[in-house]
């Protein structure tokens, strides 16, 4: 490319920022003031606004205009998020399915798998969940025992199994798992990706309290489930290749925007110069750990900024997708840890009061280096994918 | 919005990488620690190349090239720990010069002979750093040029620019004998001066600015030279039956420092773009790109000689060629902790 670098955006970009800025000004909740998306409550407060964003387009601003989106690129998504971040709008309770099974979808999917969930995901009325993980498969995800076989009517599959940790997965609709259907072939081969209706008969769901209390997560039991065809995505056999296109965008570009990081150092930094008001010895104790965590989010934006160039230029994302997942997790922690620090006796605080979103964002940012691929499989990814070195 | 070099900015540093992986060898390099200088055959081919004029304005007969064409530029020089003086001759010295060119700011110092001499290769300068007291200045040991900061009077610091009859220079030893370290003895006088008041305040600034971007370019480099030679080892070197690079412990030391540098990139690149553009927050951004860069390349050097085990810790093995100068750049021109409370100090004072 010819053009020269060049870290501003556009006055088009600038323009989308103010009309997104303007419409979250006016419509978005108070920050915080919805119960968590954890409770069944919450659950469907949170699809009400998911709702309020679809109906005025602002739900997947990446996404053609057929489905509910804006047609708008990556750059402008970003920008989106920002003002999103900015705004302290509400916990996407679809981000399971806009943000990983979607670009995934766009990918693999036939156009009428695309026309048949793509809009239901957009405006929140089918909320998705992901069954990846089973009670012997983490992050060993290859060694997956859940299996499908062809219905004796040959017209769909039969799926039997467990998986586990699926985030969403008391409340959600459907779920995107990964199943084996050829139980001759090996490991990474004779998988298949299958979207499933939750409320198809065989599915039990067993929610599972998290170490907050609330059930953030699932089991998902499947006891002969069936599933048609045309809700196998990206061809039998082909599950492996298709579920990396999704971990790529889950530690890639498209799960955690930078928007989210730099905001929370903001409030960081806001913090610290309260501190630093009432009692400076104390704040100069955290400072090292605020500069660095405030400085984790902004090359994370620069990163991004990076990474986004390449794309738009025709490049892709290759085994950075690892590297970034680990700095967004870390990041995530630095931050929080720091605030819990610089808090005191008032970092125990949990549920309401101004200081208590700290711990509630630390018990959060704790689940990101495990989910995803824990940070030690992205490590060995990126020794064996980036450094060459032999896989062990 | 596009955040990348443009296909001239990577086909120059191609080039670049081309010469330097020829006469910059680990070979060449040791004996450049046997006998340091500031002037050598390499540094004619780089002033042929326009790599030591890059910066000088092409009026002077040089490529009038900003700081994200360098950076490149100098992340090379830093994957071969260059031991000439880029850095401070073309990333530094130059564009202080370049200012002093403008109409408004005569000076009666020849600085355009200077900047011909330069982008010529006849001339490497060393840049003082305007630190309190006798700090030894970096290549100041066989420069041809001394760029000075003085505490100047009431009115600030002051610039001064002084050749070599003008100055006592008394070498320092350096872990790194081609950093050509030197305790620099000079008094401030009508003559040398080139820059007082807010110009010279501003130049001292920008320079302090620039120079953190250039060193945290070159620790670019030296990072990944030191993890890929570690990486190489761990492939080559067997333990228990396999090669060690097989080992998670020895994958995730490696990987950890890897991912550092991920990030310290676009913070050096994103730094190097604020300079050049004026941008209000450029200051902040250069210290972020060397607190990241420093701490990118303290952790390579650390995970490097680990990976290397005792072989590593011995002066036969090619790795502490790229150590001492990591260590020697991570603290120049200030060190990680140091940029980040400038960071932090500018965060508190912006709201």
């Amino acid at each position: 490319m010819d053009t020269p670098m060049d870290l501003r955006f556009t006055p088009a970009q600038e323009a989308f920022r103010r009309e997104a800025r303007a419409w979250l000004a006016a419509n978005a909740p108070e920050p915080r003031s919805l119960p968590s998306l954890d409770t069944a409550e919450g659950f469907e407060a949170h699809r009400s606004w998911e709702r309020a964003m679809f109906d005025d387009r602002w739900s997947v601003v990446s996404w053609p205009e057929e489905f509910g989106g804006r047609g708008v690129g990556i750059l402008e998504w970003l920008v989106f998020e920002e003002e999103y971040w900015r705004a302290q709008a509400p916990l996407r309770v679809s981000q399971n399915g806009v943000f990983l099974l979607a670009p995934t979808m766009f990918e693999f999917g036939t156009e009428q798998q695309q026309r048949r969930f793509l809009p239901a995901m957009a405006s929140g009325a089918e909320i998705w969940c992901q069954g990846w993980s089973e009670p012997d498969a983490g992050s060993d995800l290859a060694g997956i025992r859940s299996r499908a076989v062809r219905s004796a009517d040959d017209r769909g599959w039969l799926l039997t199994g467990q998986k586990t940790w699926a985030s969403r997965g008391a409340f959600a609709e459907w779920c995107f798992g990964l199943f084996r259907t050829d139980p001759e072939a090996d490991r990474h081969r004779g998988l298949t990706y299958f979207l499933v209706e939750m409320t198809a008969p065989g599915v039990t769901v067993r929610p599972i309290p998290q170490l907050d209390g609330e059930t953030g997560f699932a089991e998902i039991f499947f006891d002969d489930v069936f599933v048609p065809d045309d809700q196998v995505l990206g061809g039998v056999g082909q599950g492996w290749n298709v579920a990396m296109a999704t971990a790529g965008s889950e530690r890639g570009l498209s799960l955690r925007s930078p928007a989210r990081y730099c905001e929370a150092a903001s409030r960081l930094v806001a913090l610290y110069r309260q501190r630093l008001a009432t009692d400076p010895v104390g704040a100069g104790r955290s400072a090292d750990a605020v500069a660095r965590a405030w400085m984790d989010a902004e090359v994370y934006r620069l990163g991004t900024l990076w990474t986004a160039t390449r794309v738009l230029d025709g490049g892709s994302v290759g085994p950075e997708a690892s590297a970034n997942k680990i700095h967004w997790s870390e990041t995530d922690l630095a931050i929080h840890r720091a605030a819990l620090d610089l808090l005191g006796p008032g970092a125990e605080l949990h549920g309401g009061g101004t200081d208590a979103p700290w711990l509630d964002g630390y018990l959060f940012a704790l689940a990101g280096p495990i989910y995803a691929g824990t940070n030690e499989i992205q490590r060995n990814v990126v020794a064996e994918r980036m450094l060459g070195l032999p896989r062990g | 919005m596009h955040f990348a070099f443009t296909d001239q900015q990577i086909e120059f540093r191609d080039a670049v990488r081309q010469v330097l992986l020829n006469e910059c060898s680990t070979d060449d390099l040791r004996a450049s620690f046997a006998a340091p200088a500031a002037r050598t055959p390499r540094w004619e081919t780089l002033a042929t190349l326009g790599v030591v004029g890059a910066s000088v304005p092409e009026a002077h007969g040089g490529l009038g090239l900003g700081l994200v064409d360098l950076v490149p530029l100098l992340e090379e020089a830093g994957r071969v720990a260059l031991p000439e003086p880029l850095l401070d001759t073309t990333a530094l010295a130059v564009p202080l010069l370049a200012e002093l060119t403008a109409a408004d700011r005569a000076t009666t110092a020849p600085v355009s002979d200077w900047l011909e001499s330069i982008a010529a290769g006849g001339m490497a300068v060393a840049v003082g750093p305007p630190a309190p007291g006798p700090t030894p200045v970096a290549g100041a040991d066989g420069a041809d040029l001394y760029v000075l900061a003085a505490a100047g009077g009431p009115d600030g610091p002051e610039i001064h620019v002084l050749e070599p009859d003008s100055v006592t220079v008394t070498p320092v030893p350096s872990l790194d004998p081609t950093r050509r370290l030197a305790a620099v003895q000079w008094a401030p006088g009508q003559e040398s001066r080139v820059a007082s008041g807010p110009l010279a305040a501003s130049l001292v600034g920008r320079t302090a600015d620039r120079a953190a971007v250039a060193t945290g370019a070159e620790l670019l480099g030296l990072s990944q030279r030191m993890i890929t030679l570690a990486a190489d080892h761990a492939q080559e070197r067997h333990q228990f039956g396999r090669p060690i690079g097989s080992f998670q412990a020895v994958k995730h030391l490696l990987a950890g420092a890897q991912v550092t540098l991920e990030f310290a990139r676009p913070a050096v690149y994103g730094a190097a773009w604020s300079l050049d553009e004026g941008e209000p927050t450029a200051s902040r951004a250069a210290s972020v790109a060397k607190a990241y860069a420093s701490d990118a390349a303290t952790e390579a050097a650390r995970v490097s000689l680990q990976v290397h085990g005792a072989i590593g810790y011995t002066w036969e093995c090619d790795l502490h060629l790229f150590l001492k100068r990591a260590w020697a750049l991570s603290a120049a021109w200030g060190s990680a902790a140091e940029h980040r409370a400038r960071v932090l100090a500018s965060l508190v004072a912006e709201a």
